[in-house]
């Protein structure tokens, strides 16, 4: 499935620099918060629901060639780290639900746990 | 001159299949020269001669109104000097056998006929039968190296090779050291190190998979610096053509139990460390999982070395089990 497609049906906020999302595809999903095991956990080109806003997500995310972070529970980076994520080339998308609930939606989209 | 019963290797077979393959490829009239300088059947040889020496070329098409009727070239000129007739018209002397090619035929067909026919250039016809320009040998050189030039260009773009690092620098051993220096506690440009460690490989050759699991191993490397440490510490990366040497040590305040510190969920991260997603105690086993070969060595109060070692094969098959 397309980020264009989930940032519609899930009604997701952009925070990051607006960019073509219907070229780039998000292969899997995987939530945590605790950033070694979405090192570990996440692959790439998949999306990863968080509650973590600070800087260091956008390394993790961008080490790992994620396709985008989906902050939830309207958690709010600042500015440095959208910064960061822009400079990186990482998209950042919000929004005010719960990792749970979120994550229920993506896999009734067909956004499944990694292939290993 | 390579002797036949060597094999061929590879690299060599590629470059020439390649410019076969562009034989095939590229176009008659994308390769030959279109204002064609033409003579007329009634023309004196006199004035071919003088046109050909002015342009130094060799041979030309005679067309009458716009119909091709014949190849005059140097050689029909000697033949006519020798035979003292230098009142001769272009016709008298010109060739009216005419072998000619078609402007979309792959070049590989102009090729062919030089080969068989002996001719030095040949005019190129249009569907319809009418001359659009002339083809030598030259030109297909010229066309050749052209084409192989700008695929070179846009292969260089693609920098995706199978793990090739270094491959035009020649030296007994090649290597390139990246220096990291991290400071504790420095979470605000945590990652830095690694995402530059990460760069530096892709744009050497390193496949994304290499670069990738590289990236991950450093971050993790990077974050125990900047999480543990007392002082901060050093990264170093070695790259060389077939494997990656990474390093990271301090001076304090080391690793009292080396097995404890590797067992997954075992952490020694504060609290606050924790709230920012840290301390998951996975760290040192993901590095294992990235890496061919890890070594920790380390005591209570002695500084800590960390040493990592990915190598880089043909085949791209690592031990790492992340993908």
């Amino acid at each position: 499935m397309y980020l264009n497609e989930i940032v519609q049906k899930l009604d997701l906020t952009v925070l990051t620099n607006h960019k073509d999302f219907s070229e780039l595809e998000v292969k899997s999903g995987y939530c945590s918060d605790l950033l070694s095991c979405v090192m570990t956990g996440a692959s790439a080109e998949g999306i990863w629901v968080t509650l973590m806003a600070h800087g260091n997500i956008v390394a993790v995310a961008a080490l790992l060639d994620l396709t985008a972070i989906l902050i939830t529970e309207d958690a709010q980076p600042d500015q440095d780290t959208i910064d960061k994520a822009n400079d990186k080339n990482v998209i950042i998308l919000s929004t005010p639900k719960s990792n749970f609930h979120v994550c229920g939606e993506l896999w009734d989209l067909g956004i499944l746990a990694p292939q290993n | 001159m390579k002797q036949l019963r060597t094999a061929i290797s590879d690299e060599d077979a590629v470059t020439i299949t390649k410019t076969e393959e562009l034989a095939y490829e590229l176009r008659i009239h994308e390769v030959m020269t279109e204002k064609v300088q033409s003579l007329s059947p009634d023309m004196p040889i006199e004035d071919a001669l003088n046109i050909f020496q002015k342009n130094r070329f060799s041979g030309a098409p005679v067309l009458n109104d716009n119909d091709l009727v014949g190849v005059l070239s140097i050689e029909d000129i000697i033949r006519s000097l020798r035979e003292g007739r230098i009142d001769a018209t272009v016709q008298d002397y010109m060739t009216t056998k005419l072998v000619t090619v078609k402007k979309y035929d792959p070049v590989i067909e102009a090729l062919k006929t030089f080969a068989r026919t002996n001719f030095g250039r040949l005019p190129v016809l249009d569907e319809n039968g009418l001359l659009v320009g002339i083809i030598t040998k030259g030109d297909i050189t010229n066309g050749l190296l052209h084409a192989l030039q700008r695929d070179y260009h846009q292969e260089e773009l693609i920098r995706y090779r199978a793990s090739h690092l270094f491959e035009d620098i020649i030296s007994a051993r090649t290597s390139l050291i990246l220096r990291y220096g991290i400071r504790k506690g420095d979470f605000i440009h945590g990652g830095n190190a690694s995402s530059n460690i990460k760069r530096a490989l892709l744009r050497l050759g390193a496949t994304p998979k290499i670069a990738r699991h590289c990236g991950i191993a450093a971050y993790e490397a990077e974050m125990n610096l900047i999480i543990h440490s007392n002082n901060g510490g050093t990264l170093r990366v070695e790259i060389e053509p077939h494997k990656i040497t990474m390093e990271a040590y301090d001076d304090g305040p080391g690793i009292e139990d080396v097995e404890l510190a590797m067992t997954p969920g075992y952490s020694t991260a504060t609290n606050e460390v924790r709230e920012m997603g840290f301390g998951a105690g996975m760290g040192l086993i993901n590095i294992k999982r990235c890496v061919d070969e890890m070594r920790l060595i380390s005591s209570k109060d002695q500084g800590t070395n960390l040493y990592m070692i990915i190598y880089l094969n043909d085949s791209d098959n690592n031990a790492s089990t992340l993908t």
